[in-house]
């Protein structure tokens, strides 16, 4: 039963190179928090800063009520499961699994009783007496996961548990550690979960919230649905979301109508977008999302002319690649509202779906079409 | 029809032809390359299989008959041999030796497992000098150290101990085993030890616990090779022991060449076939842990 408080953490290497500046988080009590990022973003030096692998620069970590900065990785009270098992190679499934209770000395019988109903949950127990080199790559993960549970800690760590697996196990696996966790809230143990990962599905899909990093810092904390919906800024904007958000350059200027002129054609958009505004003009990315492009009906009007260099049919949508000038965008079109006679000699009319248009400023990247909504 | 048959035959005939004498060429040369290897096989044991014949041999057969097999085989090179001129059997010698490799091999073991792991796995103020001043010992020749280290010895009054002879080598002393230890250790990641600080091992329990049974392959060179080394060290004994009850095997073969007036060969070589045993056995024993303790990458991950 813990919350996990991050207050202003620092870290800088030896060589005076700044991984990590000055974050500040926040995870609840049971809570899946799943950091995300580009690779090199410090995700896991940050991860691995709450377990103790890393000295800590500046700032504090708070684990309940104890400031962690200074105590071994083992008196924390988290267990982490690493990204390539680390499982300890000669010893067999039981030993690793109670490995932790060992060094803890607690009494035989309650190490053998807790190692039966860990395998028993991850459903190992014929694994017992194998050794590591002896496991699939999804078996060994479901004993490191094992291994992190039987010490019933405050707080479980992963670092990329699932970046070893083959797509198909690692989607049941994400479906198993999700089940898990709720499991383990059920049932009133303490379940804050921190999850490193670089994949964005994994985060969408098992996170309570998502932190999205960059560069050693923090762009926007939210819950799956606000992240997608509302991104703060341009950055968390590209990063969530497949395909990728399309990013236009344009010019704003607001005087009556919000009009937005990207290469030589301009956009007109109506109240929806000018009560959202924060801004009265100035140099923007314009962001619409794959799927919130619709193909124009011939006698509509504000449409964006491209040109469409490519078409990927996926089977159930269609993705268009449309060149309008020199922007290359995105479109997603369900398959059942694909009609190829909407195109002419390549020609394409598109329109923005008014509501899910987001205006960033270009200089700084916020989000300026947040405001009334908020 | 009939023509082309015929040559459709020929062309068979040929092609099995040919089979055949690729075959038969891969046999012949098959049987050159076995025979050149084991002719060079022999000639390199010839010396061991010469010595094992020739310590069943009486003394004065050793010089009359250069074939290894004894036309009288006896034990007496054996039964003597071990007796020595000596107030003392080989026996005693053989203890001294145990006496000197038991603690040389367990120090060697246990101290450059630890400074390995130092030198591997933490960083530390003046890691780097110490790193280089670790290579610069590998490369002095052993020579060089003898006096300085006979006069320190000296002065610490360990002569004719075995002290001078183990406890340098229980204290990491051997630059070389430290370095194949790091070596090795760099090798393996570092996740599993990660893992077990988070589990709650402390630094010593990670070693203890972790770290050396993964070293273990090459813990277990490191152990063979300083066993075998020592077994065979004759310059060591002889500088710093003198009293004859202290004699490994080493300096004993060497004391009934020069307290016998006419050499006893057949008592020498029979010693030294015996004293070759050890070393042997104990090689055999750990082979397969030697072999992956030499060559790299030989855990995985």
């Amino acid at each position: 039963m813990a919350r996990l408080q991050i207050r202003n953490l620092e870290k800088v290497y030896s060589n005076s190179f700044k991984a990590v500046h000055g974050i500040s988080l926040d995870v609840d009590d049971g809570e899946f928090m799943v950091l995300v990022g580009p690779s090199g973003c410090a995700k896991s030096t940050t991860l691995r800063m709450i377990a103790g692998l890393e000295t800590i620069t500046g700032g504090e970590i708070r684990i309940g009520d104890r400031i962690v900065n200074n105590l071994a990785p083992g008196q924390r009270g988290v267990s982490m499961v690493f990204q390539n098992y680390a499982l300890y190679p000669h010893m067999k499934v039981r030993s690793n699994l109670a490995f932790g209770l060992k060094l803890k000395r607690r009494p035989k019988p309650e190490i053998e009783d807790a190692t039966e109903a860990v395998a028993n949950t991850l459903e190992i127990d014929p694994l017992l007496d194998r050794l590591p080199k002896q496991l699939s790559g999804g078996q060994a993960q479901r004993v490191a996961v094992g291994r992190a549970l039987i010490k019933k800690p405050d707080v479980f760590l992963f670092d990329e548990p699932l970046s070893n697996l083959d797509a198909k196990l690692r989607a049941s696996m994400r479906v198993r550690i999700t089940d898990l966790h709720k499991r383990l809230k059920r049932e009133g143990q303490s379940s804050t979960v921190v999850y490193v990962t670089h994949d964005q599905t994994e985060a969408m899909t098992m996170g309570d919230r998502i932190c999205v990093m960059k560069d050693g810092c923090i762009m926007q904390v939210a819950d799956p649905v606000t992240l997608y919906n509302r991104p703060e800024n341009a950055f968390v904007a590209g990063f969530i979301g497949s395909p990728e958000m399309n990013l236009m350059e344009g010019t704003l200027a607001v005087n009556g109508g919000v009009n937005i002129r990207l290469a030589d054609q301009v956009l007109t958009f109506g109240e929806d977008v000018g009560n959202r505004l924060d801004v009265r003009g100035g140099e923007v990315l314009l962001g619409v999302r794959p799927q919130h492009l619709r193909i124009a009906a011939n006698d509509e009007e504000n449409a964006l002319e491209g040109h469409v260099s490519h078409i990927e049919f996926m089977g159930h949508e269609v993705y268009l690649y449309v060149d309008v000038g020199d922007i290359r965008l995105v479109v997603v079109v369900p398959s059942e509202q694909y009609h190829p006679e909407d195109i002419r000699d390549d020609r394409i009319r598109l329109i923005p779906r008014e509501t899910a248009v987001h205006i960033f400023d270009r200089e700084t990247g916020r989000n300026v079409s947040l405001s009334a909504n908020a | 029809m009939a023509e082309e048959i015929t040559v459709r035959t020929t062309a068979e005939l040929d092609s099995a032809r040919t089979l055949a004498e690729g075959r038969r060429m891969h046999a012949i040369s098959s049987a050159v390359r076995y025979a050149l290897l084991a002719g060079v096989g022999f000639l390199m044991l010839y010396p061991l299989i010469w010595l094992i014949g020739a310590s069943f041999k009486t003394n004065s057969e050793i010089f009359a008959n250069p074939g290894f097999i004894p036309s009288e085989p006896t034990l007496n090179g054996y039964i003597d041999g071990w007796r020595t001129s000596t107030p003392y059997t080989f026996a005693t010698f053989f203890w001294n030796t145990f006496l000197i490799i038991l603690p040389k091999t367990i120090g060697t073991a246990i101290s450059c497992a630890a400074v390995a792991y130092g030198f591997a796995r933490f960083e530390f103020p003046g890691k780097r000098i110490l790193f280089a001043t670790l290579i610069a010992t590998l490369l002095l020749p052993n020579v060089v150290t003898r006096i300085p280290q006979y006069l320190l010895f000296r002065d610490l009054g360990w002569l004719d101990s075995f002290l001078p002879l183990w406890v340098p080598s229980a204290f990491a002393g051997d630059a070389f085993f430290v370095f194949m230890l790091i070596q090795f250790l760099r090798a393996i990641p570092r996740d599993m030890e990660e893992a077990a600080r988070v589990d709650g091992a402390n630094t010593l329990q990670t070693l203890i616990y972790i770290v050396v049974p993964m070293l273990a392959p090459a813990l277990i060179s490191v152990c063979l090779f300083q066993f075998i080394w020592t077994m065979n060290d004759f310059l060591g004994p002889l500088i710093y022991l003198s009293s004859v009850d202290k004699y490994p095997i080493s300096l004993a073969l060497k004391l009934s060449i020069d307290t016998t007036e006419a050499f006893q060969w057949n008592r020498i070589l029979a010693m030294s076939v015996l004293a070759l045993v050890p070393a042997l056995t104990v090689f055999f024993l750990a082979q397969k842990y030697f072999i992956e303790g030499i060559s790299t990458g030989g855990v995985k991950g």
